[in-house]
């Protein structure tokens, strides 16, 4: 066991979990909800010369997918430093 | 310099360069050959993974589909980067501290069976083998058209090329080269993109420019001219679309799941250091690949609005053919545009209603918009460069997946236990070899569905491996019945779907017949979660996990421990 005691070895995962699904909601709605769902409600904003729906389906959700791993890299280095799980 | 004598010299160059590196970074071990010794630091992985990733067909084709698909054209741009979230949150960290060469042995360990092992090696074997094929097409369309030989010798001038840095450099002489061949195809695809972006909206950025107004002083937006002219010819309005939404988000989720699902693109996270190089590979693999995916829609709406005007004229009355640039007839000869003057006049014109006179095929969108632009020739040299530089770097990535699925899941852990390291080796390079010929034979003798089996093999993987991969990591009392009928029956459902409306009744093949407005391409997200469905219900029915395994299960969820990946 790498953890201290299994409380610690739990509680690590559930923060890992809720990070997880925290940042693929943010995945989901950029790209199914403001690229295919709201697309033709979202078009009525003009975005930068774009129709902001097309401007999601294109280029927004791609940059947001960036983001969200870089996040994820730094709050997960975080954590395993807190719960001490990280590689020497 | 003539154009044929630059791309000459502009190929040779790269072509010097890749066989240079692997050289320099020959293999010694299995552990090298499969995994480079798992001393890949994270950037560098990053940059041989997007190598990996964009293939000939991303390259030449996904502008041009793009450009012709407009709005609906973004299930590619979407599908085929969020996949990487997936893959850097969902996946890769678990399998890189699980320490093992390949997916299929992940999927026989995790899951205690032998089945489930010879069920994930035949899945890779036959993705892979779907995908090589297609690549080697790419090889011979840019060498035809670009060096002026025919197809044959530039399929076996490709091949001879990749067998021979996979044979003697393994994953490392593969990694070090795709960061090569990365740099290449990087600066092919965006030096032209900026050049026509300049020259249309006056922006240095394509990902900018293609939202900006036109330079023709008229003062209107570039988008807003396309949806104009799109739908005065009878094409759909551009940011519009034409699919279905479901239709849309399937097809999304389909290239998304089965992106995280290709055998080919998991191995990469093998090959680095730590857990948390897995992470940051996965998110370096996206900021490279976005590089290009945010270009290719730029290059679509720009050339889309070039080639109009050039061909109908900018009062859209038709160009006489006398006065035709010369790119249109440089490509007719290859027999990607045609020409048929229906009403004699002489002069061209293209739309997408009866008065159309003009074919121009998808894949001449990024390879001639250089010349449609007219750009110097050094620059379509360069995309010539860059889509060799694409096709060879992922026939590299997949002949890995074929060698190490043979040599080391199917005789190693499979058929012949007892051979040795150096023996593995060597049948690993027989392996590489006979892939390769194989390759080679479907470039020069295209079955006439390679493009469409490429897209397939996404719904494939996205119905067998995924859900097997997360329920193996997510939920721990996942028993290998559960794991295996579902594999099954996801495989079974999306590979029916998809040959039913291929190739048995292709005339049922719309909308109109699909199960609730599905295509084929985007069955595979259906068949996913189907896959997850009957996993779950038969694991209510049967035996949870043996202890060891979900003891197994609890030691990949944290970093701490990890070793460098092996074989045993």
């Amino acid at each position: 066991m790498a953890f201290e005691s299994e409380d610690h070895a739990k509680a690590y995962w559930k923060e890992n979990l809720s990070l997880m699904i925290k940042l693929l909601i943010v995945w989901f709605t950029v790209s199914f909800g403001f690229g295919i769902i709201l697309v033709d409600l979202l078009n009525q904003i003009t975005f930068f010369g774009f129709k902001l729906g097309f401007w999601f389906a294109q280029q927004g959700a791609i940059y947001t997918f960036i983001v969200l791993i870089f996040i994820y890299i730094r709050q997960m280095n975080k954590l395993d430093k807190k719960y001490k799980v990280d590689e020497e | 310099m003539d154009i044929k004598t630059l791309t000459f010299i502009v190929v040779g160059l790269t072509f010097a360069l890749y066989i240079g590196i692997a050289i320099w970074a020959r293999a010694g071990s299995t552990n090298d050959f499969y995994v480079a010794g798992g001393g890949v630091p994270p950037v560098a992985n990053g940059m041989a993974t997007a190598a990996d990733w964009m293939s000939a067909a991303s390259f030449i084709s996904m502008a041009g589909l793009i450009s012709i698909l407009g709005y609906d054209g973004s299930v590619y741009l979407m599908g085929w980067t969020g996949g990487y979230v997936l893959l850097a949150l969902c996946l890769a960290p678990y399998l890189r501290k699980f320490g093992k060469f390949t997916v299929p042995d992940f999927i026989g360990d995790r899951y205690y069976s032998q089945t489930a092992r010879t069920v994930a090696v035949i899945c890779a074997i036959l993705v892979s083998f779907t995908y090589i094929a297609g690549q080697m097409r790419g090889v011979g369309v840019v060498f035809s058209r670009f060096l002026e030989v025919d197809i044959t010798a530039g399929v076996l001038i490709g091949m001879a090329m990749v067998y021979f840095y996979t044979l003697l450099g393994g994953m490392k002489g593969i990694t070090y080269t795709q960061v090569a061949q990365y740099c290449v195809l990087a600066f092919a695809y965006t030096v032209p993109a900026v050049f026509i972006t300049m020259q249309m909206t006056g922006h240095i950025l394509p990902q900018t420019g293609f939202g900006a107004t036109l330079a023709d002083g008229s003062g209107q937006y570039l988008l807003e001219r396309l949806d104009g002219l799109s739908t005065e010819l009878g094409f759909a309005a551009y940011t519009e679309g034409t699919k279905s939404g479901l239709d849309v988000f399937a097809i999304t989720m389909a290239l998304m799941v089965g992106t995280a699902g290709l055998p080919h693109v998991i191995i990469r996270f093998f090959t680095v250091p730590k857990v948390s190089d897995a992470r940051r590979s996965g998110g370096w693999a996206l900021v490279f690949i976005a590089v290009v995916y945010t270009t290719a829609p730029a290059i679509a709406s720009i050339t889309k609005v070039n080639i109009l005007n050039t061909i109908n004229g900018p009062e859209q009355q038709g160009v006489l053919y006398e006065d035709a640039p010369s790119w249109i007839t440089n490509w007719e000869r290859t027999g990607l545009i045609r020409w048929d003057d229906k009403n004699d006049d002489g002069r061209m014109f293209f739309s997408n209603d009866e008065r159309n006179e003009m074919h121009v095929d998808a894949d001449i969108i990024v390879l001639a918009s250089p010349e449609i632009a007219n750009l110097p020739n050094w620059v379509v040299a360069l995309i010539a460069a860059g889509g060799v530089a694409a096709a060879l770097s992922t026939s590299a990535g997949l002949l890995l997946v074929i060698s190490s699925s043979v040599s080391h899941d199917l005789l190693k852990r499979t058929l012949m236990p007892d051979i040795s390291d150096r023996q593995e080796l060597l049948y690993a390079r027989i392996a590489a070899g006979v892939a390769v010929l194989i390759g080679a034979y479907f470039g020069i003798n295209p079955p006439g569905f390679v493009a469409q089996v490429v897209a397939f093999a996404f719904g494939l993987a996205a119905a067998s491996f995924f859900p097997a991969i997360i329920l193996g990591i997510f939920h721990k009392r996942m028993n290998s019945s559960g794991a295996i009928a579902g594999m099954i029956v996801g495989v079974v459902f999306t590979l029916s779907y998809i040959i039913y409306f291929r190739f048995i009744n292709p005339a049922a093949d719309n909308a109109e017949h699909w199960w609730f407005g599905i295509s084929p391409e985007g069955i595979g997200t259906v068949g996913m979660l189907l896959n997850f469905i009957v996993a779950i219900t038969v694991l209510k029915f049967t035996k949870d996990a043996p202890k060891e395994i979900q003891e197994l299960v609890e030691s990949i969820r944290y970093p701490k421990g990890s070793g460098a990946a092996t074989g045993h």
